[in-house]
């Protein structure tokens, strides 16, 4: 059954999260910035899994129900946000949303 | 039993008077400010008349009779009750208290009827007559010096009456401060006693005196400096060497207020204190000598400077700093009775005295200065020999009741076990002193030429409620020492029989107690006492005041001039206010501003709440660069953090194998 060693989804998981942070961190589109998220919370969602199954348990796919209950819950108001920002400011570029400053 | 059993109401009384004027006299009409507070102070005096009258039912056995009322303070070891006290000694100030305070009362509505504040001023005066209550009847020290503080507030606020006047301001506060100084000892003293002691109830620990010794005159123990702390508090209310400067200050106040608070009753405090204490007193052979030494160089030193004060208020004030400088010769030299005896006396003929004083103030219209009066003898008669009798009272004119007691006290410093030549002749001289300034205000006053303007000033006799207590109180300066009377003719003295119990109930061998002088033959005692030299002086002083002010008004002057120099220095009080304003004021307000203000306060506690405020302002305004509120700037630092998280993690992990 065990295949694929565990270190394999791991270092895949990471790869994952990190391009995740990458994106979001240089990307200047809402909706890109929103996929982004997305991607880290797979990639952990990935690792819950592989954890899961290494260890026989149960508790790590658990955990990934709740989380993408959560990413769910999550892009139904993201996106209905996004939107209303759209409509307030003609832009969804993340540079220009900055009202919150000091 | 009504009294004896319910001793609260005592001091309730003024206390409810004090309360209803306070509260609520500002919309009553005078009658209803009047009946309040002479009512509730007529009602005490009944009372304590009526206590008196149960007091004398009970045994030997029953005295000191105490109540206590209710624990007021407990923590640890440390017990003070709300309990009242009832001795001979109490009984004889509550009579004084209660009695003069009542003239007082009754001669204010005169004196103060078209005063400002009317309702305010009475009831400060009820106000302080709870507190003197208090004070005399307290049965431990602890409420004792509640008492104590509280005439001390009330003779300030009664000082500062006419508080749009800042002679009056100051002088109040003056008289707060100096007296506070005292009371810094006094407390002292109190907390040495407890830790002594353990106890603060006066039997309880007179009850433990009994087991002690008297201690040596040097080097002294610890009873000893009980007492000198306990006495520099009386040196502050009592208006002794060094810090009498507060009470000739303290004429500012309304006259009534000289005569009943800084006259016959607060300024007492300090002798009944002592002799209240005297158990441990008796066994202090050092701190007797001490008071004593007070008490003669006072009454000495402030007679020689009543001698030229122009004012007739000043001249009654460092009188009556004297004065009690004799009450404090008595006690130091162990003739409790005595000091108690002229305590009395003095409560009568110097509260008539300033009352008096009151009455030619308000016949003039205001003014102060003898220099401004003569001639009034035929115009105010009530007042004049009201006050004539007052004068042969403190000047020891015999038959006058400050002669017997006078007479006392100095016999005993003549004669006690530890009298001496130097005290007695610090007495002697100042009686004589006394009898020539006395003299000399009588004289300036009621005789020779008016002096001052008839068309603007227009002499009155005062009305019936001033002259009436004047007139009660001219009778008991006349007979009030009568008790001790048959004294005189080797009969008993029966003021100090009355007292003897509470001065001889803890002996101790060798314990200075002076129960009267040896008995000599009765002509003898009576020729002695007549023709002895506090007569002769007394009568020396009347005539050299005679000689100066009536037969050559010009000697005087010639001889102030050919003594220039002691006259200047007596005219100027010694410099001593002076001297206490460059010895202690000056350096006090230098170091206050120059240390305490700019640089404790303004540097220390300042420099510190502002500079936790500052740094917490600026590292605001630095610490703001981060909100950005570029959400993709947050994200970078929540990833930094959590890498840095994870790598502590990795790391401490790593170390933990």
């Amino acid at each position: 059954m065990n295949l694929v060693p565990i270190s394999y989804y791991l270092v895949l998981s990471a790869i994952l999260f990190g391009l995740g942070i990458v994106a979001f961190v240089f990307k200047r589109n809402i909706i890109t910035i929103f996929m982004a998220i997305e991607l880290m919370l797979n990639a952990v969602n990935l690792a819950f899994v592989a954890f899961a199954r290494a260890h026989n348990q149960l508790d790590g796919l658990v955990f990934v129900f709740f989380v993408i209950v959560v990413a769910a819950a999550e892009a139904a108001v993201g996106l209905a946000i996004v939107i209303t920002v759209y409509q307030n400011r003609r832009t969804l570029n993340i540079e220009q949303i900055n009202l919150l400053k000091f | 039993m009504l009294i004896l059993d319910h001793l609260w109401i005592i001091l309730a009384l003024p206390l409810l008077g004090a309360a209803i004027n306070g509260l609520l006299g500002k919309n009553f009409r005078k009658p209803i400010v009047n009946a309040v507070g002479i009512g509730s102070v007529s009602v005490a005096f009944l009372s304590v008349a009526e206590l008196v009258r149960e007091f004398m039912r009970l045994s030997a056995g029953q005295i000191p009779w105490v109540k206590s009322y209710f624990t007021w303070i407990t923590a640890g070891q440390f017990k003070v009750d709300f309990a009242l006290q009832v001795d001979q000694l109490t009984i004889v100030m509550l009579f004084v208290v209660t009695f003069v305070s009542l003239l007082v009362h009754i001669y204010s509505t005169g004196y103060m009827a078209h005063e400002e504040g009317y309702y305010r001023f009475f009831s400060y005066l009820n106000l302080f007559v709870f507190f003197m209550l208090t004070l005399v009847l307290a049965a431990n020290v602890v409420l004792m010096f509640v008492g104590w503080e509280g005439v001390g507030l009330c003779s300030y606020l009664l000082i500062g009456f006419w508080f749009l006047k800042p002679s009056a301001i100051s002088a109040g506060k003056k008289a707060f401060i100096t007296t506070r100084i005292g009371d810094f000892g006094f407390t002292v003293g109190i907390l040495l006693l407890f830790w002594t002691f353990k106890s603060v109830d006066f039997r309880t620990i007179f009850a433990q005196t009994l087991h002690m010794q008297p201690e040596a005159f040097a080097p002294a123990g610890v009873l000893t400096l009980i007492c000198l702390l306990l006495f520099t508090g009386a040196i502050g209310k009592s208006a002794q060497l060094p810090l009498y400067v507060w009470l000739p200050d303290a004429m500012e106040g309304p006259t009534p207020v000289s005569a009943l608070i800084h006259a016959a009753t607060m300024v007492t405090a300090g002798v009944y204190m002592v002799a209240r204490m005297n158990p441990l007193f008796s066994r202090a052979p050092f701190a007797m000598f001490i008071v004593a030494l007070v008490g003669a160089l006072t009454a000495f030193y402030a007679a020689t400077i009543g001698l030229v004060q122009t004012d007739i208020k000043k001249v009654l004030a460092y009188s009556t700093v004297s004065q009690l400088g004799y009450m404090f010769l008595g006690l130091g030299v162990g003739s409790y009775a005595a000091g108690v005896f002229h305590l009395m006396t003095h409560a009568f003929f110097k509260g008539l005295l300033f009352l008096a004083a009151g009455s030619v103030i308000h016949a003039m219209g205001g003014d102060q200065e003898m220099p401004h009066m003569g001639g009034l003898r035929n115009k105010i008669p009530v007042t004049f020999w009201t006050m004539l009798i007052a004068t042969f009272a403190i000047a020891g004119i015999p038959g006058f009741a400050g002669f017997f007691s006078k007479d006392e006290i100095l016999e005993a410093a003549h004669s006690a076990p530890h009298a001496s030549t130097l005290l007695w002749l610090l007495g002697l001289v100042g009686a004589g002193l006394t009898s020539f300034y006395m003299f000399r205000l009588v004289f300036l006053t009621f005789f020779g030429e008016p002096r001052y303007d008839e068309h603007k000033v227009h002499v009155h006799e005062s009305p019936k409620s001033m002259t009436v207590p004047l007139i009660l109180l001219a009778i008991l300066s006349t007979v009030g020492g009568w008790v001790a009377a048959p004294h005189l003719v080797n009969g008993p003295d029966y003021f100090s029989n009355f007292l003897s119990p509470v001065f001889t109930a803890y002996p101790a061998a060798g314990a200075i107690v002076n129960e009267g002088a040896a008995p000599e033959s009765a002509s003898m005692v009576l020729l002695h006492a007549l023709t002895g030299w506090p007569v002769i002086i007394a009568l020396l002083g009347l005539l050299v005041a005679w000689w100066f002010y009536i037969k050559s008004p010009e000697t005087p002057k010639k001889f102030a001039q050919s003594l220039r120099g002691p006259y200047t220095l007596i005219l100027h009080k010694y410099y001593a206010d002076e001297l206490y304003n460059a010895a202690i004021i000056q350096p006090l307000l230098w170091v206050s501003t120059n240390v305490l203000w700019h640089v404790v306060d303004e540097g220390l506690i300042d420099g510190t709440v502002n500079g936790v405020a500052r740094v917490a302002r600026e590292s605001g305004a630095e610490l703001r660069e981060i909100q950005s509120g570029n959400a993709r700037s947050y994200a970078s630092w929540v990833v930094i953090g959590a890498v840095g998280v994870t790598l502590l993690m990795l790391g401490l992990w790593g170390m933990g194998r």
